[in-house]
């Protein structure tokens, strides 16, 4: 249905007038131009459009912009202040936690969606939220090295 | 180290250079070895340049290459080693890849030739612009060459300074570079051989990173094609009609070519979704598990590799003790994240695209071919690669976008969906080993008769000292008629075919050992010769804490070893498997690996490790589905990646041997996985598997065997 959808986004408010039933991914992709985030499968199984809605990990691919409604939406390029890299960006650059780079996005929203709930997560709690999300170039054991970076300098900010 | 000759720029297509020189320093490189890319020369580009840099006045380092960043770190290594050679910092220094109006022809991102083939034409280059640098440095400070030192772009005599911006300024100088180039010896290394932080770190931990699908142009269409059900369908009816009073839609149909265009790609989707079409479908000749005997019985003659001594008077001569396996692999799929997705825009009778691809060189010409242009008016340019494995070298993505740019005059993307993905792939392909080998009551191997269907023979040859060895290859190809036995498009799978050949000849070694009633890793040594193997598995063992014992030892650890792309690599690992699921947990792998001089430690280990987990999925989860041409899997819910759960403590490690030069470095540690699993498995249960990937199904089912 066509309305004015209102949302923040990356602490911006956003007004969209436009169908609610699209799908946030390529909303995202198109008419806001954030590319950051990105398709991988579209069925929810890889994790690569993973986005924060109030804080939470979501699968942009599955999620309508009826359902992001006066929320607040976090993107791969709304971790950054001031120029600055968010300490979670750093990590995954200090421990190698990317190759060809294109999970990168989707990694880094979960993990980041993870130290909001919980700082200090134990190894086994890291591999058991981010087992949801695929990599292909096996960057893996660097991923989960970066996270518990983020976490031992200060978690989630 | 070698003696150098160079020429000025001669002979060559100038204008080309010039309108590229501006002002500065070029060196171009007819690379070495010239012989791999002597076929392919030419091609619009001026004689068979595969390199060359420029300095500028402001005294950057631009190195054009025709290479692409797919993940493995190329970027960062080629940037490192002209770095080196110039003696300036790395952050001097920007990449400009896969560009074909900018840089030269190339032949493809594949086979672990990167830094193998290409980085020493890099060195050369950047060696020459050196010496140019400093004859210019000579004269303008009066100081003999000698006497000089160069540290991060600037010359120095001691007393005074000169920048390489300073001399490059207001110069025009061209050189080729012909022969092999004075490179810096491994004592002098600076950068060679440390691990500077990745040169797209910053853009891919950002979301800024731009892949061909994130390139935006104004006025562009999101296109979704009609594709046939299986494999092999013809069409039989179109109906366009209902899709085309969808507000906004574009439907082009043009023979086989039928699509939907739309500024939305969601609405593109819904538009297809009105596309009718009827399909007839070949009839399946074989499926996932048919497969095999199918290729088999099919298959021709073969072609003989290897054949040394009488292979058959000893297998069959009765006094050897021989054992007769036959090992089995599915069709693999590349499945990288990054789905293949291209933007095409066609433009004043030039058509520029933007593709995903490991051949930007290749792509332009299809693109050249399909849409009837000169090559010089098509222009592919290639972002960062989301991975490509060997399924990114063939690019349809942007051939379809091409065609569809210059058909509605609007620049156009075509990015497969997942779906789309699992179907074109170019599968790396189902095969078939088949080893008869015989041992003597020392423990030593005696023949080995070895015949490969569908894999080809890359890393097939056993690193064992035999005196009796015949090795076939059978091609997929039916021997009467000649026709293709796979149903769909099969091509290079990361390391292709050497997994397969690994999997079955360090298998078949571990069964001898076993046989022999001799420890795994003693079996190994006993039968080779060869130093830098018995290195490798030497300091393998060490790391891992090999603990000697012939198997089954119930331990669950094991060994195995593989040459491929020049660069050994020795394996073990510690598995467990629950025998009432069939399950296998790997818990530990540990992996040396000799790739001669090691441009970047960490970038070769994160190409391991990535490899050795990539690896886990082949072994343990991954197989196309499928009947005939239909293919069964269609996204990742049913073909299973690897995991983080799944993904074992890895640890790597680097033999020192500086004095080899670098060997390949993104596909030889994926080899041995298969092997050293399934030997790991036998160790802990005494039940031997002979077909990947080694399911908890079939681990069941071979426990119950
Ligand atoms: S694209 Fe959304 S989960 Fe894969
Ligand atoms: S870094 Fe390539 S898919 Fe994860």
């Amino acid at each position: 249905m066509r309305k004015s959808i209102k949302f923040t986004l990356n602490g911006r408010p956003v007004a969209l007038d436009t169908d609610d039933g699209r799908t946030l991914l390529w909303v995202l992709r198109t008419d806001l131009d954030l590319t950051g985030t990105k398709y991988g499968c579209g069925e929810g199984i890889c994790g690569a459009c993973t986005v924060a809605v109030d804080g939470t990990a979501v699968r942009s691919c599955q999620t309508s912009l009826a359902a992001i409604e006066n929320k607040k939406v976090v993107t791969i390029e709304g971790l950054e202040h001031g120029g600055n890299l968010h300490p979670l960006q750093q990590a995954f650059i200090d421990q190698g936690g990317f190759q060809c780079g294109y999970c990168t996005s989707g990694m880094l929203m979960n993990a980041w969606a993870l130290l909001q709930k919980q700082p200090h997560p134990s190894h086994a709690a890291i591999v058991d939220e981010m087992n949801s999300n695929l990599c292909r170039c096996g960057a893996h054991q660097r991923i989960v090295a970066a996270i518990e970076q983020a976490s031992k300098s200060g978690g989630a900010r | 180290m070698t003696t150098r000759s160079s020429s000025p720029l001669r002979g060559i297509d100038r204008r080309s250079f010039c309108k590229l020189l501006g002002g500065g320093i070029v060196v171009l490189v007819t690379a070495r070895p010239a012989e791999l890319f002597a076929q392919q020369r030419r091609r619009g580009y001026p004689e068979d340049l595969n390199a060359y840099l420029r300095i500028d006045e402001n005294g950057r380092v631009t190195i054009f290459s025709g290479k692409i960043e797919m993940g493995q770190g190329v970027q960062t290594s080629l940037a490192q080693m002209a770095a080196e050679e110039l003696g300036v910092g790395l952050d001097s220094v920007n990449m400009v890849m896969g560009d074909t109006d900018l840089c030269p022809w190339d032949q493809g991102t594949h086979g672990s030739m990167s830094t193998r083939f290409f980085g020493p034409a890099v060195r050369a280059a950047a060696a020459e612009a050196r010496t140019v640098l400093m004859n210019l440095a000579a004269q303008k400070l009066g100081t003999p060459r000698g006497k000089l030192v160069v540290d991060n772009g600037v010359v120095s005599n001691g007393s005074q300074k000169v920048t390489y911006g300073e001399l490059a300024k207001g110069k025009r100088i061209a050189r080729l570079v012909d022969e092999k180039a004075v490179l810096r010896s491994v004592g002098e290394f600076k950068l060679i051989g440390t691990a500077p932080k990745r040169l797209d770190g910053r853009e891919k931990v950002s979301g800024r990173a731009k892949y061909a699908g994130d390139v935006r142009l104004p006025g562009m269409l999101y296109a979704r094609l009609l594709r046939p059900p299986v494999h092999g369908a013809t069409r039989k009816s179109l109906d366009t009609s209902k899709a085309k009073e969808l507000p906004g839609v574009t439907v082009v149909e043009k023979g086989d070519l039928v699509a939907v265009l739309h500024a939305d790609p969601e609405r593109a989707a819904a538009a297809l979704k009105l596309v009718k079409a009827e399909w007839e479908k070949p009839a399946a000749a074989f499926d996932t598990e048919s497969v095999h005997d199918y290729l088999v019985k099919n298959a021709g003659e073969g072609e003989a590799h290897v054949s040394r001594g009488n292979v058959a008077s000893v297998i069959d001569g009765g006094s050897a003790r021989v054992i007769r396996s036959t090992f089995r692999t599915g069709y693999l799929a590349h499945a990288p994240i990054e789905p293949h997705s291209a933007v095409a825009e066609w433009k004043d009778g030039r058509l520029t695209a933007w593709i995903g691809t490991q051949g930007p060189f290749q792509a332009r010409t299809r693109i050249a071919e399909t849409l009837g242009l000169d090559e010089k008016s098509v222009r592919v340019i290639t972002p960062f690669v989301g991975g490509g494995f060997g399924g990114k070298s063939p690019a349809p993505q942007g051939v379809e976008a091409a065609q569809l740019a210059q058909m509605t005059g609007k620049p156009v993307m075509v990015m497969f969906t997942r779906g789309e993905e699992f179907f074109f792939d170019t599968f790396g392909p189902a095969a078939v080993v088949k080893i008869n080998s015989a041992i003597d009551g020392a423990g030593k191997i005696t023949a080995w008769d070895y015949h490969v269907y569908a894999a080809g023979e890359r890393s097939a040859e056993p690193p064992y000292d035999i005196a009796n060895v015949s090795l076939k290859s059978y091609a997929a190809r039916n021997s009467a008629t000649g026709a293709r036995i796979h149903p769909f498009a099969t091509g290079p799978w990361r390391a292709p075919g050497a997994g397969t050949n690994v999997f079955a000849r360090e298998s078949q070694i571990d069964i001898m050992a076993a046989a022999a009633k001799v420890d795994p890793l003693e079996f190994r040594l006993r039968n080779t010769s060869d130093p830098q193997l018995i290195r490798a598995l030497k300091t393998v063992a060490d790391a891992f804490g090999w603990k000697p014992g012939a198997g089954p030892s119930g331990q669950g650890r094991a060994i195995a070893c593989s040459i491929d792309a020049g660069t050994y690599c020795a394996m073990a690992a510690e598995v467990a498997v629950d025998r009432k699921t069939g399950a296998i947990n790997v818990k530990r792998v540990v992996a040396a690996q000799d790739m001669g001089l090691v441009i970047n430690p960490v970038g070769a280990k994160m190409q391991m490790e990535g490899c050795i987990t990539m690896g886990q999925g082949y072994v343990l989860s991954e197989e196309l589905n499928f009947r005939g041409g239909d293919i069964l899997d269609r996204n990742f819910d049913t073909y299973e990646l690897p995991r983080f759960a799944g993904v074992p403590r890895i640890e790597t490690l680097l033999i020192a041997n500086e004095r080899l030069a670098p060997q390949g470095g993104g596909e030889p540690a994926i080899v041995p996985v298969g092997a050293v699993i399934a030997n790991a498995v036998f160790d802990a249960t005494g039940v031997r598997m002979f077909r990947l990937p080694m399911t908890p199904a079939r681990v069941l089912a071979a426990m119950k065997a």
